[in-house]
């Protein structure tokens, strides 16, 4: 019976309609600033760490309100914080070792 | 007396039974037994490699079939006996251990283990067809592409492993949920027993893991067959990437083999010492500290490969790193026997051999993990006794002592004490006669894979012996198979706890009805049952009346042939994939419009 | 059933779900699974020896459209969500069809580029940035694809009244797909589309 009355008050707990819009209109902001500041060549050196912080916004506010990760269950919130974790750390590895060792290849005909 | 609540057409017998069923236990056997029959095929292979290495210059295999089989001998002894025999004592063993009915999905298990044998079939549909795959069982790139590795022989091994891949992912889901969610009131974290830990562990590498292959397998079968250039390096592509992708996932795959069986080591040890584990929460950290460093060592494989100096040194650091808690595992095996009342069963005489054996090759993966030195061992013969200490000598006698261990628990009666002591020991001979000498070898510069090697180098005299070894340790396989066989007919009936255990398994009949437990079991402490016996001195009452079970389905045997279809359509004919999958979706709309219970 | 086996077998150690638990441990992996993807592409996106490279295909302002409708897609699978949480199953499938034919233009999208870009000559087998930028927005594409006939699915088991127990839990556990389906978008428009210059 517990399991069945926590899992109804979570629920409950879900925020409403009027947040999920206050969010939707944060990230068509956020998706509008990543396309005008690609096309802002006063800030092309530093596009890159000005898009990961835009596009990680997005990517927190939908999971923190739209995959309710805020108002869930920690377990969740754990499961997908090791997943990104093991994620990143694996393939900015890689994507280092790639940068920094192996030669850009030649053309072979 | 508790009823199970089966549906009326529940059928209790026949092979309808089998193909229907949802229950774990039965999925667990059917997982064992056709892992058993894999070994008698993985080691049907090693036994004509080692006939063809008895002497110098020997004409017994072919080149390309030398290739082949130790090709087929690796992808079957890791993928189709290890792993399937590891899926089925989680299956059967983990809901048993946490005091619960069954798994979190018992039609999604069914799934995994139709998808695995369909993959395991599709693999060995090669032999029909007489393609076999030649590249390794880590299929470098670019030997695997078309134009060096052509004909089907290598889209047997991708779609294989792509399915046998399949089904441990799917596996994954379905334990970690279970192990999290479905505990036993009472039984917190550090209480599980330490089989559970380390099936909850294994599970996480596989669920992270295995993706990573999946993207590059589906990578080689592109650039086989729809022209992609992700492994043509005159294009731009790669053929290092695949070696990172393949031991990204390579590197966790060889932990998520032998974890389980210390897990099993974990549990006999302290039943036929009559003591707790030493150091429970040491060995739980343990096996965390082994599970999250096992993503950070991979490149350990590609020492020779070129990395440059800063990358190889930090992957031999993070690799010698792992062999700590690797250390405090062994020592607390140890002592954990060290003061107790040691009982020297089959089981436990396995458990003994797997700490010794196991050393022995982490002893020599310690040494590999120094560039210069693997350097010298990269591609010899040093490699392959360390692996093969450490799975054969290591995680196939952990599993030996999980089915003499839990035998009396799946099947009701005992095994033959006697015929299991001639097995241990030729076993250990076997073994040891077969793998260490393979470390002169490899010391001495003979290098892996070769199908034969000239005369005069100073290899005969040990490739000859190790050939003996092999024989001995296939007669002492066989010896285990007759034990089985005679066991299941006419072995000792079984109590419900005939080692005086101290696990919640033991304390439901052997074997264990349909429900599992009358009652769910209140946890109030670590070995629960042990202290229930001689704590509380009390036994769980009786339970309801009434249980109700999931019933059994067929299909999710219709979404894993749609799934083998898609899959021999790529070998085949893409007809066949069309129809496989739509045979899925079908199959996906009556599993989820089928009533799970009632 | 009886009260006491009914609580026993309703209980779980966490109180939470077993499907919406599982549903988070796809989601887990699969940032594996495109990780993979992504990181192939990144390595390979400016080594190809011949053919078209990033810069003379891809079209920023088109993909921020389709970006943009994947978004509110995630917008209109909430507002579903909300309303079968209140028992509304009229209003529920006015969100679902709607977050359907979101995906559905997300898709119309994707087909309408890729057709582009193999006119403009490049295909999935031109070079080996057409390789691994095809598949990793292939992969992407068949995850929107699974998820328009999931949606619609839902829709019509909600139609005929098949959509009575646990009606909440399924749609929020198909929802967790459909963001995450999203939340790839959001990475793949920045790391593939933004970062073409750089």
């Amino acid at each position: 019976m517990s399991a069945e009355h926590n899992a109804h008050a979570l629920e409950h707990e879900h925020p409403g309609p009027l947040t999920y819009a206050k969010v939707a209109a944060v990230l068509t902001i956020l998706t509008a600033m990543e396309v005008w500041v690609f096309y802002l060549p006063a800030v092309r050196s530093m596009l890159v760490p000005i898009l990961i912080v835009l596009s990680g916004t997005k990517f927190t506010l939908v999971v923190m309100f739209y995959m309710h990760l805020k108002y869930d269950h920690g377990a969740f919130s754990r499961v997908l914080i090791g997943g990104v974790f093991i994620a990143f750390g694996i393939f900015l590895w890689i994507l280092a070792l790639f940068t920094y060792s192996l030669p850009i290849p030649l053309s072979i005909s | 007396m508790t009823e199970a609540a089966l549906h009326p057409s529940y059928p209790k017998s026949g092979l309808w039974s089998w193909l229907t069923t949802v229950d774990h236990k039965r999925i667990g056997i059917l997982y064992g037994v056709t892992a058993l029959i894999l070994l008698c095929i993985g080691g049907t292979e090693a036994m004509l490699i080692r006939t063809q290495l008895i002497v110098p210059n020997n004409t017994f295999l072919s080149a390309d079939t030398f290739n082949a089989m130790f090709t087929m001998h690796g992808v079957t002894m890791i993928f189709m006996f290890v792993m399937p025999m590891n899926a089925a004592f989680f299956n059967y063993m983990v809901p048993l251990q946490i005091g619960a009915r069954d798994v979190a999905f018992p039609r999604l298990n069914a799934l995994s283990y139709w998808v695995f044998l369909f993959g395991a079939l599709l693999f060995h549909t090669s032999f029909l067809v007489g393609h076999l795959p030649e590249v390794g069982w880590f299929g470098y790139a670019n030997l695997t592409t078309e134009k060096y590795s052509p004909g089907m022989g290598t889209d047997f091994w991708v779609i294989g492993l792509q399915l046998l891949g399949l089904a441990s992912l799917i596996a994954s889901i379905n334990f970690i949920t279970t192990i999290v969610n479905m505990r036993a009131p009472g039984m917190t974290a550090m209480r599980m027993p330490l089989y559970t830990w380390t099936a909850l562990i294994t599970n996480i590498l596989l669920l992270l893991a295995l993706p990573v292959i999946t993207v590059a397998l589906a990578q080689v079968l592109f650039d086989r067959h729809f022209g992609t250039k992700i492994y043509e390096p005159g294009e731009g592509g790669s053929v290092i990437l695949w070696q990172h992708l393949f031991w990204v996932f390579g590197h966790p795959e060889v932990y998520i083999l032998i974890l389980p069986p210390m897990g099993i080591v974990s549990e006999i040890l302290p039943t036929f010492s009559r003591k707790p584990l030493f150091g429970y929460s040491a060995m739980v950290y343990a096996t965390a500290g082994i599970g999250f460093l096992a993503f950070t060592v991979w490149a350990h494989h590609m020492f020779t490969v070129g990395m440059g100096p800063w990358a190889t040194a930090i992957f031999s650091a993070s690799t010698m790193l792992i062999a700590i808690p690797t250390g405090v595992k062994i020592f607390n095996w140890i002592f954990t026997m060290v003061g107790g009342q040691v009982r020297l069963t089959t089981a436990c005489l396995f458990s003994i051999g797997f700490i010794a054996m196991f050393t022995i090759g982490g002893l020599s993966g310690v040494m590999h993990a120094s560039p210069p030195i693997d350097t010298q061992q990269q591609d010899s013969y040093f490699v392959v006794a360390h692996f093969h200490y450490v799975l054969v000598a290591g995680a196939a006698q952990g599993l030996l002592a999980g089915i003499y261990y839990w035998f009396p628990k799946f099947t009701g009666r005992m095994m033959s004490e006697k015929l299991g002591k001639i097995h241990f020991w030729l076993n250990i001979i076997g073994v040891n006669l077969t793998f260490f000498p393979m470390h002169f070898l490899g010391a001495d510069g003979m290098p892996r894979r070769i199908y034969t090697y000239p005369s005069g180098m100073g290899f005969d005299f040990w490739n000859f012996w190790i050939t003996m070894g092999a024989y001995i340790t296939a007669v002492s396989g066989l010896i285990f198979l007759i034990n089985v066989w005679t066991s299941l007919r006419n072995g000792e009936k079984a109590s419900a706890d005939p080692w005086d255990a101290r696990t919640l398994e033991w304390a439901i009949s052997s074997p264990p009805p349909e429900y599992n437990f009358a009652k769910l079991p209140t946890v109030t402490a670590r070995d629960d049952f042990w202290h229930r016996k001689y704590e509380l001195k009390n036994f769980q009452p009786e339970g309801p009346a009434h249980v109700e079970l999931p019933n059994p389905t067929a299909w999710p045997l219709v979404v894993g042939i749609g799934l083998a279809l898609l899959g021999y359509g790529f070998i085949f004919g893409y007809a066949l994939s069309f129809i496989g999958v739509a045979i899925t979706i079908i199959g996906a709309y009556g599993w989820s419009f089928a009533k799970f219970e009632g | 059933m009886s009260d006491a086996s009914h609580a026993e077998h309703h209980y779980t150690s966490l109180g939470i779900d077993n499907r919406k638990l599982g549903m988070w441990l796809l989601i887990a992996s699969e940032c594996l699974l495109f990780g993979t993807l992504i990181t192939t592409f990144m390595i390979f996106r400016h080594h190809s020896v011949s053919g078209p490279s990033p810069a003379d295909v891809l079209d920023i302002p088109i993909t921020s459209i389709s970006t943009f409708d994947l978004l509110m897609s995630s917008f209109s699978i909430v507002l579903a969500l909300y309303a079968i949480e209140q028992g509304n199953h009229k209003l529920f499938r006015r969100w679902i069809l709607v977050t359907a034919i979101g995906g559905l233009i997300f898709l119309g999208f994707q087909t309408y580029e890729f057709t582009n870009f193999v006119h403009e000559g490049l295909g999935l087998s031109t070079n080996v940035f057409g390789s691994s930028f095809f598949m990793l927005t292939g992969t992407h594409g068949l995850h929107v694809a699974v998820g328009v006939i999931w949606l619609l699915s839902l829709y019509f088991a909600s139609l005929r009244g098949k959509l009575r127990e646990d009606a909440a839990l399924k749609v929020d556990t198909m929802a967790l797909y459909w963001h995450f389906v999203d939340v790839i978008w959001i990475v793949i428009f920045t790391v593939v589309y933004l970062f073409v210059y750089v």
